[in-house]
């Protein structure tokens, strides 16, 4: 029987670490059945769930739409690049048309943090932040544990490093909520230009340094570069970047042999990670996207209420 | 009032920082100036009106440096008449209204408007302010000689820096002769970038795009250069962080001609309130950091923080009912002010005669108006406080249009009951007094 009461997941910050953990184990039966011939269980059946996005993405707006299918939900895709205000209408008038539609949950994408709050506050329906600005992302980092604790068998107790630009990433903020909540130690590090004041209060050590970051580490996170965004006032050039502060070959072997490399991608292949590290043996790259479908459908499930009086076993098990 | 143009306030107790009094003691109003202070005031009453003022506070009229009046152009936001009214509920007799409306006050023509329907309003006065640069561009300078004529008392291109430096220094010059401040909005415009908080540790935790105190920090730094420069009169407003007090404690200590005001909400709140994303808690400068607002406290108990000012900035709805990032800055602050401070006063922050000094008599000197003081001869501007009452602030309750208060829900002790502004009553009881019920 889950605890789960929630009507929202807006971020890692305010949850409680039985949870987190909930929503992995969740994912852990949900899993399973992405492995079927026939990927897809009643849960959601009848159920609408609006995919907003007021930033360009594909992998996270894919993965949810995924996870929505595979829990027969009838899922829309609203896309509108830009703030809704340059076009004449508010944030809160698109959500209110959206939500005099009657869906269920709505999933959230947009560049101003606290936007999904905004929209918590004043709809009925379930609200999921699927990245709000540098604030959270929550999903992402349940992935990403998820992801660690598949493949060590836990979280607490082990070292994991953040690296790059902490200051615009809400990766990595979920992910330090995430992770200390269950007990690892986080060390974030980044050109001095990308670490924002302030950092240790949610729960991380700084480490400025990679070189210095990576014999502690079991696990290390590499954060995208926005080139695109930076506008040469973070770094001077990609080239730079690359040489002292990309993930290589050389670099890597600083680590324990076993370290693992994850990334929330896209990765920029040769700027903040080497090719043959993302390829390599130590990465879990493409193992967190998998688990991303697994996590999406486990706080669909959730939050739909659709556990109310069942376990998630229970409710997989009829299927399809 | 009645005939005679008699009024009498009756066993209160006056505290005017400009005359030194702190007394229980009547006050007499004869012809819309104080007459007599005293023993005998009662006595020389004769068929005047009486205020029973037993167990209240009277105080100079309190003078705003700083206040959005939105008119002309965003009568939604404000306008003359409805900022008069929350001015006169605040216990303000005078307000000096920022020239960022549309057309931004940069002409004799619109000064001249503003002044028209502060007559209409016939409430509390009315200090225009002119801009710095025409059109607030940060250019060309605005015709100060006309809109002096026309009846500004100070210049400031608040809302927007004047980010060119030789274009500050030529307009500094220039002020010295008409001899008004130029009040400066410091905010080095590349340093706060897109920012909409305070840089530190509550930003980092919400991911909101970070202001550096560094941005005003600079440019107060550059204005402190300036005055050195020019001997202009210069007035810093909306102080927000703590190296900034260091960098006017020092010019100060020069005897340099820089004075300097901070709002209520930044001696009273920290960035801390920002946690919810709640939009009324938006303002340029942004809430800063504890030890900020603990600074600018001890500055404004030691005078380095010459003045309070509100920086009322009512916004619609429609302004602020959005994403945090979109909405605008600005609240109001009008109503609430002197409780804050007297709250201030009461935690023992900053003595009372020097707050009240920040309210009265300093923004009067720093604006070279009539007012500020009750000495025999000053304008009967006058604000009568019960300094006990425990209220609750509920915004739908404002004269104001609007309702963007982070102070909402609050317990405040300390309410104006009655403001009298030239020996006339306009407010009273918590209501307004039109000019036809006088």
């Amino acid at each position: 029987m889950s605890a789960w009461t929630r009507k929202d997941l807006l971020g890692i910050e305010g949850l409680e670490p039985a949870e987190i953990r909930e929503i992995l184990d969740t994912a852990q039966t949900m899993k399973e059945i992405s492995t079927r011939e026939i990927k897809k269980v009643p849960v959601l059946r009848g159920k609408t769930v609006v995919n907003l996005f007021f930033e360009a993405s594909t992998r996270t707006r894919v993965s949810f739409e995924i996870a929505e299918k595979r829990l027969s939900a009838d899922s829309v895709n609203v896309s509108t690049s830009g703030s809704s205000v340059s076009k004449g209408e508010t944030l809160l008038d698109t959500a209110r048309n959206l939500e005099a539609m009657r869906p269920d949950i709505i999933v959230v994408r947009h560049g101003s943090p606290g936007t999904p709050h905004l929209l918590a506050r004043r709809l009925a329906c379930s609200v999921i932040n699927a990245g709000d600005g540098a604030h959270e992302h929550p999903t992402q980092a349940l992935l990403d544990a998820f992801t660690i604790r598949e493949r060590l068998g836990r979280v607490a107790g082990l070292t994991v490093g953040i690296f790059g630009d902490i200051a615009h990433s809400r990766v990595a903020r979920s992910n330090i909520h995430a992770l200390s909540k269950l007990g690892a130690r986080v060390l974030v590090g980044g050109p001095p230009t990308m670490m924002p004041p302030g950092i240790e209060a949610l729960g991380a050590q700084i480490v400025p340094r990679l070189e210095e970051m990576l014999p502690q580490l079991d696990v290390l996170i590499v954060l995208r570069i926005q080139l695109e965004r930076q506008g040469g006032q973070l770094f001077p050039s990609a080239r730079e970047y690359a040489t002292l502060f990309g993930l290589g070959r050389e670099r890597l072997r600083l680590g324990r042999p076993e370290l693992l490399v994850m990334h929330p991608g896209p990765i920029n292949r040769g700027l903040e990670i080497a090719p043959e590290v993302a390829d390599g043996v130590s990465s879990l790259i493409l193992d967190q996207v998998t688990n991303g479908v697994a996590v999406r459908m486990a706080v669909l499930y959730l939050l739909s209420g659709a556990h109310r009086g069942a376990t998630a076993a229970d409710a997989v098990r009829g299927a399809a | 009032m009645s005939a005679g143009g008699r009024l009498l306030i009756r066993g209160g107790r006056v505290i005017d920082p400009a005359t030194g009094r702190d007394a229980v003691v009547d006050l007499l109003v004869v012809d819309r100036a104080v007459a007599m202070v005293g023993a005998g005031a009662a006595d020389a009453c004769g068929n005047a009106e009486v205020i029973d003022a037993a167990g209240l506070w009277v105080l100079p009229g309190l003078i705003d440096l700083h206040t959005h009046l939105r008119e002309p152009g965003y009568e939604y936001k404000e306008t003359v008449l409805t900022g008069c009214r929350a001015a006169a509920a605040g216990g303000f007799t005078a307000v000096s209204c920022m020239p960022n409306t549309d057309p931004p006050n940069d002409s004799a023509a619109v000064t001249r408007a503003i002044l028209r329907k502060a007559d209409e309003a016939d409430l509390v006065r009315v200090y225009p302010i002119g801009c710095i640069t025409a059109g607030q561009l940060g250019q060309r300078m605005a015709e100060f000689g006309d809109l002096v004529a026309a009846g500004c008392r100070a210049v400031s291109d608040d809302g927007r820096p004047v980010m060119n430096a030789g274009v500050m220094r030529r307009a500094l010059e220039y002020s010295r002769h008409f001899d008004i401040p130029v009040i400066s909005h410091c905010e080095d415009l590349q340093l706060a970038g897109d920012g909409v908080a305070h840089e530190g540790a509550v930003a980092t935790r919400l991911g909101l795009k970070p202001i550096p105190a560094a941005a005003e920090e600079a440019m107060v730094a550059r204005e402190v250069v300036l005055v050195c420069q020019t001997g202009a009169r210069v007035h810093i407003a909306h102080v927000s962080t703590r190296g900034s007090v260091a960098l006017l404690a020092a010019a100060k200590a020069e005897g340099l001609t820089i004075t300097a005001e901070a709002t209520p909400h930044h001696l009273t709140l920290t960035d801390e309130a920002i946690s919810g994303f709640d939009t009324s808690t938006k303002v340029n400068p942004p809430l800063r950091s504890e030890a900020d607002r603990a600074a600018l406290c001890r500055a404004l108990a030691e005078g380095i923080i010459d003045a309070v000012a509100t920086d009322h900035a009512p916004h619609g709805l429609a302004d602020k009912d959005l994403e945090f990032d979109a909405a605008a800055n600005g609240l109001v602050g009008l109503e609430t002010a002197l409780p804050l401070i007297l709250g201030l006063v009461a935690a023992g922050a900053c003595p009372l005669h020097r707050a009240i000094d920040a309210l009265t008599w300093s923004p009067a000197r720093i604006l070279g108006v009539p007012g500020g003081r009750l000495a025999v001869g000053d304008p009967a501007d006058i604000a009568i406080v019960d300094p006990n009452e425990e209220w609750t602030v509920d915004p739908e309750h404002f004269f104001t249009k609007g309702r963007n208060s982070p102070f909402r829900g609050w317990r405040l002790t300390g309410r104006v009951r009655a403001t009298v502004v030239g020996g006339r009553i306009v407010f009273r009881d918590g209501a307004i007094v039109a000019a036809a019920q006088r």
